[in-house]
């Protein structure tokens, strides 16, 4: 069981990345897993905040399952983002996984002091950073019971 | 803790009050390639204890079955996530997802993740191994 109640419809995962190339294979990645699911990427933080609250493009945006969030975003930091979501009452139950390429102890502290529901350092080496992103897949779209509320 | 704590020994909590559950996942737990440490108590109150003397050396995860006795898992969660010097262990909650409100209400009080646990053993070790691998290989802690 991968999400609760979910009647068959596919996982919905908010990506949030704003490097081009890492974006796509992280896409690249989650699609191979076993786990139907459905990717919706922006790329700054101002903009996952219109998806979660519906604006603009974003009005048929469904409410995402999992959020791949990066912490180093134009406009509205991967951390302020967080926050949003984890003191918001209809969203802190969506799982946050930080996705960063920072390896720095206050980046990780900031984001666990947020409620980030789990912390991923990026690896630079292309083969090590396809095996993080299908780590991620293997356990959160198939270990972790996922709130589909 | 009385004794000091060796050097790059993984602490793990197991919040569990089922004996024979326990004793599984204490196996699982060991066949992981890491030099662990696991405490094992029975109850939320007994948890807060061991966290609350623990000082400045938290365990690094803690698993958590919500059915307990005296304290349940919930209020173990509230307790934990509230308090600065150990709201950055990730909690895992293992147990029979006999009720999905619960597991909402768990991810309310930010639980890290929520696990349904299997029925078949086997499966039941693998899930743990699985969780052991995530948690201690590929995510960050602090």
């Amino acid at each position: 069981m991968s999400l609760m109640n979910n009647g068959g419809r596919p996982i919905e995962i908010l990506l949030v990345e704003d490097n081009v190339e890492e974006a796509e294979l992280t896409i690249e990645a989650l699609q191979e897993g076993k786990v139907r699911n459905r990717i919706h990427w922006v790329e700054n933080g101002e903009e996952a905040m219109a998806f979660l609250r519906r604006q603009g493009r974003h009005s048929a945006a469904p409410r995402p399952d999992l959020v791949l969030l990066d912490l180093r975003l134009p406009r509205m930091s991967g951390q302020e983002v967080l926050a949003e979501i984890k003191q918001h009452p209809n969203w802190k139950r969506i799982p946050v996984v930080i996705m960063t390429s920072s390896d720095l102890e206050t980046d990780i502290l900031g984001a666990y002091d947020r409620h980030a529901n789990c912390y991923v350092t990026k690896p630079v080496d292309l083969d090590k950073f396809m095996a993080a992103v299908r780590s991620i897949e293997d356990f959160w779209l198939n270990i972790v019971c996922l709130p589909a509320a | 803790m009385s004794e000091a704590r060796e050097y790059n020994v993984i602490e793990i909590l197991l919040v569990e009050d089922s004996e024979s559950d326990a004793q599984l996942m204490v196996e699982a737990l060991n066949e992981g390639k890491l030099n662990t440490h696991i405490t094992v108590v029975e109850d939320g109150v007994e948890a807060l204890e061991y966290l609350h003397q623990c000082g400045t050396s938290p365990p690094d995860l803690i698993l958590l079955d919500l059915h307990l006795p005296r304290m349940n898992g919930h209020e173990l969660l509230a307790e934990v996530k509230k308090d600065p010097l150990l709201l950055r262990i990730p909690i895992i909650v293992l147990t029979s997802a006999d009720n999905e409100q619960a597991f909402l209400e768990a991810y309310d009080l930010h639980a890290n993740c929520c696990v349904s646990k299997p029925v078949d053993q086997e499966e039941f070790s693998r899930t743990v191994m699985k969780i052991e691998h995530f948690w201690l290989h590929v995510a960050r802690r602090k």
